[in-house]
Formats: structure tokens, C-alpha cells, sequence
């Protein structure tokens, strides 16, 4: 019967995407662009009803399929790769093709960040085109615990405590070395439950003293 | 308050620009806020509207905008010439979205040829309408050798041409798109606003963002950001100054435009700024002239039909 075929088509479906693009898109947008423009500080994400398939973070798949589509290659980390579900949703939400390589993705998908390749793996862009660089997606469970840094330079009007976790111990430190590359280097999006934060090229990264 | 002539219509995709690309303006908009004054080429679409119009300001605009927001779109400080009225009105037909003339009610701004006067906050996004993005183009035509100029940091015909200024008229004599260095780094177009305005754009609260259509550029500057004018040692920046209040609402320190009140040629400086003006004189501020002689049905109150220009000594 066409109906019992039409149910083990659905069955087999991607999960939905956003229920209302034009307007989810936007608001995850101004989330974003809020958070690159102000270093550290958290931005809620609309509502969304999106139910991504593990270990897919909902934030994580809001800013992929406001972000990504046929002229971006998408990186995943092992965990997302290995996840054919995922890549499914991926493809067929955003259109977006999948690379291997770190230094050919235009966005990174991180779910693990405590197991990520060094930030000098992606792409840096180069000196007349410091724009040709990898923004890395880092899926975290935290946004306020974790080692306490403190961030400055522009979108910052003074200093900006901030912490997120987990991440690798060596992450602050390449985040410095970053930063000592500018205008090169990686931009950072971090992705909690309805939240991110932004951390762009631009910003210093020192440490509190303890 | 304006009251659009015309109202949201749904035949259009929502801010007119397909998902996709708005998609690629917002991530070209991600880079700029991430390398301050840096131009990032992005694919600039055909728009309903002249280029000389603001296409890449309004592309931008469209790639931000969304149902909460409130727009208030100006045209050298004004929200009543044609250029204003049009694009907020293809705002208004294209989203549906509240407008207001308020500088403090507006999230978002788009602008050509002015920084409002009321200092901006951290809610609120400004976008410039840019004509030519390159601050070099006008030394080297070739794209090719701007971007390596601008890779190697090699400004230094930039100071060559603002010294020759210097040795000719005695001070440097860009008063419009005045050349900037941003974070440090680049050196960036601030779009022709006058050189009056150059200082708000340092450490502004709000994001400022900046479209070019023919040239397809966007580039951004994030809050609190140092945007500091280029001049030397001996011969510091000074932005213009004015010898005289607005005649209208009596304020200073504020950019004025000289405009022509009649055939005999009687002319008054007023705030470019109408918005700003006009909360003054709702405030009861007055100036010299008392009342605003534009406010005579006779003469018609939108700055284009006044010949109006710089007043800037
Ligand atoms: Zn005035």
C-alpha cells in the first residue's frame, strides 16, 4: 500500500530541520553575530523545535544549517563523522559537502572538544584573504565553568571574564598563538543548550591570576 | 513620525533575498566582525534599485533584519529625502517591520553620508551605505595591489598622499570619507560621512557594518573599537568645527548644513541631523531664528527640495 510505503520513507527521513527558516535562521544569526561581535558574552539562541540526531548538539545543528550550504565544506570530528545519521542530516539540510581535511573546511563541527586536532590544523586563511579560514563549531556543555580566562580587544569594552568546558588543556594557549596570528587565524563559536558565545581572532586571551 | 505610503506585501521573499543569499551576506558579515576593517568580498546580488542607491547597505540591512526589529533609515541625516523614503519603504513593503526617524527607538540604522548625532548603544546596529570601500583605489586601480598593500600593512602612499595635502593647502584637506586605521591593522573607508563624524566611529557602542554593492564588499567594525583618523605628528586630525549654533534648536558641537531659505539667497545652518533637531526643539531648545522658516508651507520641508550643502568652515 502507498501509505505503508509513504510511513517507510518517513521512517528513513532525516529528522526536520527548522520549522521556520526565514525567521529561525535570522534569529540564530543575530545570536552569532552578536556573539563574534561581543567576545564572551553569552547569546541565547531562539526557541527552536529541533531535535538533531546524537551526538549532534541542537545548538550545533541551529548554527550549521544557519551557516553552511553547498559553498562551505563542513569538517566533523570523529565522533560526528562516525555518525551516519548526522551526515545525513547534514547533507541533506544544508546541501553541504564534507572534507577530511581541517584546512579545506570553511566550518568544523566539534562535539568532543576535549579530543580536537590543534587549532593550527584549520585553515587561517591567507595575508590577502584572511577571510579564507575555518570558523570551528565547539559543541560544550558549559558556558560559565572551567578555567577562568580573561579576553580584551575589539567588541570588548574593557575585559571579559569567561570559562566553558570541557575543552583540551592546551586550548588557551592556541587560542593565544591564534591571536598572535591576526588578521589570520581560526574563529571560535561555542555551543551550549540555547546559548553561545563567540570567540573571534581578534580577541587577547590572558590568564587570571588564581 | 513617518507614515510609510506603502505597506508589507507578502509576494516577496521575507527582507526580498533568497535564504541562500542571505546565508553568504551573513557569513561574509561574520568574517568582517571578525577582522575589523577588513573588506571581505562577498557575491552582491542584483538589487531593485539603482547601485548609487545603497544597494550594498541594503543588502546588508536585509541579511540582519528580522520581525522585531525597528528601522530607521537615513539619508545625510535625514530620514526625509528620496533615498531615505524609498529604501524605507522597500523595508516596510518587503518585512513589515516598525520604522521610526527616532535615533534612540531604531535597533537597527541604515545610513548614508551621516553618524547620527545622539550617541548610539550597545542594542543597536548601524549599517553604511559605502560607494567605493577601497581607501586606496583612488592611489593604486588595481585590486590585485590594494590587497597585497593592505596584506603588508604598506600604507605608507596613503600618508604620501595626505602629506601632499599638507604642502599644498597647509592642512590636510579630505573633509569626506577621511581614511582610518581600525584596531591597529587596517586602513579602512569610513564611507563619505564627513570627517566631523570620524570620532564617533572610535570605541562606538554599536556595531557598525558596512555594505558596497558594485564593489561587493562588506566590512565591520565591532563595539568598542579603536578607529583612529590617519594624520601625523605635526599636523594632528581635527574634524570640522563650526562657528555657529544650529538656527533652529540652538545646539553646538553638532555637523550643520547650509540651507538656502530663498531666492535672494538668505540662508540659515541647521542640524543635519533632523531627528536630533527636532528632539531639541521638542525639548523647547531654541535657536537664533527662533522657529524653523522651513516649517512655511511655501518652502516645503524635505531637504531635497532646499538646496542645501556643507557648512563647514
Ligand atoms: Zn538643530
Amino acid at each position: 500500500m502507498a501509505s505503508a510505503n509513504l510511513e517507510f520513507s518517513l521512517a528513513k527521513a532525516p529528522a526536520p530541520g527548522l520549522q521556520n527558516p526565514v525567521h529561525e535562521a535570522q534569529g540564530i544569526f543575530r545570536a552569532l553575530m552578536n556573539a563574534l561581535a561581543r567576545p564572551g558574552k553569552l547569546q541565547d539562541l531562539p526557541e527552536l523545535d529541533l531535535n538533531p540526531p546524537a551526538p549532534l548538539g541542537k545548538s550545533t545543528a541551529a548554527i550549521a544549517l544557519c551557516l553552511c550550504d553547498y559553498d562551505t565544506p563542513i569538517w566533523l570530528d570523529k565522533e560526528l563523522a562516525a555518525a551516519k545519521d548526522v551526515t545525513t542530516y547534514l547533507r541533506f539540510h544544508t546541501g553541504a559537502s564534507f572534507t577530511n581535511n581541517p584546512m579545506d573546511a570553511a566550518f568544523a563541527f566539534v562535539s568532543k572538544p576535549e579530543n580536537m586536532p590543534p587549532l593550527s590544523a584549520f585553515a587561517k586563511g591567507t595575508s590577502e584573504y584572511p577571510d579564507r579560514s575555518t570558523t570551528i563549531v565547539l559543541s560544550v556543555s558549559s558556558l560559565s565553568h572551567g578555567q577562568t580566562v580573561k579576553l580584551s580587544g575589539p567588541g570588548i569594552k574593557k575585559e571579559q571574564g569567561f570559562a566553558a568546558t570541557p575543552l583540551p588543556p592546551q586550548f588557551w594557549r592556541e587560542m593565544q598563538t591564534n591571536n598572535e596570528l591576526y588578521p589570520l587565524g581560526v574563529d571560535v563559536l561555542l555551543a551550549a543548550e540555547g546559548t553561545v558565545a563567540g570567540l573571534p581572532r581578534s580577541t587577547k586571551i590572558t590568564f587570571q591570576e588564581s | 513620525m513617518s507614515t510609510p505610503a506603502t505597506s508589507f506585501t507578502d509576494h516577496y521573499n521575507f527582507a526580498y533575498l533568497d535564504e541562500q543569499t542571505k546565508r553568504m551576506i551573513r557569513r561574509a558579515i561574520l568574517k568582517g566582525i571578525a577582522i575589523p576593517g577588513y573588506q571581505v568580498p562577498f557575491a552582491a546580488r542584483e538589487m531593485p534599485m539603482p547601485y548609487g542607491w545603497g544597494t550594498g547597505g541594503v543588502q546588508v540591512t536585509a541579511a540582519v533584519i528580522g520581525h522585531s526589529d525597528t528601522l530607521k533609515m537615513i539619508d545625510q541625516g535625514s530620514d526625509d529625502t528620496t533615498n531615505a523614503v524609498a529604501l524605507r519603504n522597500f523595508f516596510v513593503q518587503t518585512t513589515g517591520v516598525n520604522t521610526t526617524t527616532h535615533t534612540k527607538g531604531a535597533s537597527l540604522i541604515q545610513t548614508r553620508h551621516r553618524i547620527p548625532e545622539e550617541p548610539l548603544s550597545e542594542d543597536q546596529v548601524l549599517v553604511y551605505q559605502v560607494p567605493i570601500p577601497e581607501p586606496l583605489r583612488f592611489l593604486e586601480p588595481r585590486e590585485t595591489e590594494t590587497r597585497k598593500m593592505h596584506a603588508l600593512e604598506e600604507y605608507g602612499l596613503m600618508h604620501v598622499k595626505l602629506y601632499e595635502d599638507i604642502a599644498r593647502f597647509g592642512h590636510i584637506a579630505t573633509t569626506y570619507a577621511y581614511p582610518v586605521l581600525v584596531n591597529e591593522r587596517y586602513v579602512m573607508d569610513p564611507s563619505p560621512i564627513p570627517k566631523f563624524d570620524n570620532p564617533k566611529m572610535h570605541r562606538m557602542e554599536a556595531l557598525q557594518l558596512f555594505g558596497a554593492g558594485r564593489e561587493k564588499r562588506i566590512y565591520a567594525i565591532p563595539p568598542h573599537t579603536d578607529v583612529v583618523s590617519l594624520d601625523f605628528e605635526d599636523h594632528p586630525f581635527t574634524p570640522q568645527e563650526f562657528d555657529q549654533p544650529c538656527a533652529i534648536c540652538g545646539a553646538e558641537h553638532v555637523y550643520l548644513d547650509e540651507v538656502i531659505l530663498d531666492d535672494q539667497g538668505s540662508r540659515m545652518f541647521v542640524c543635519s541631523d533632523s531627528d536630533y533637531c527636532e528632539e531639541r526643539r521638542t525639548e523647547g531648545h531654541t535657536g537664533h531664528l527662533g522657529t524653523n522658516p522651513l516649517d512655511a508651507p511655501s518652502n516645503g520641508t524635505a531637504k531635497d527640495n532646499a538646496s542645501s550643502k556643507e557648512a563647514c568652515k
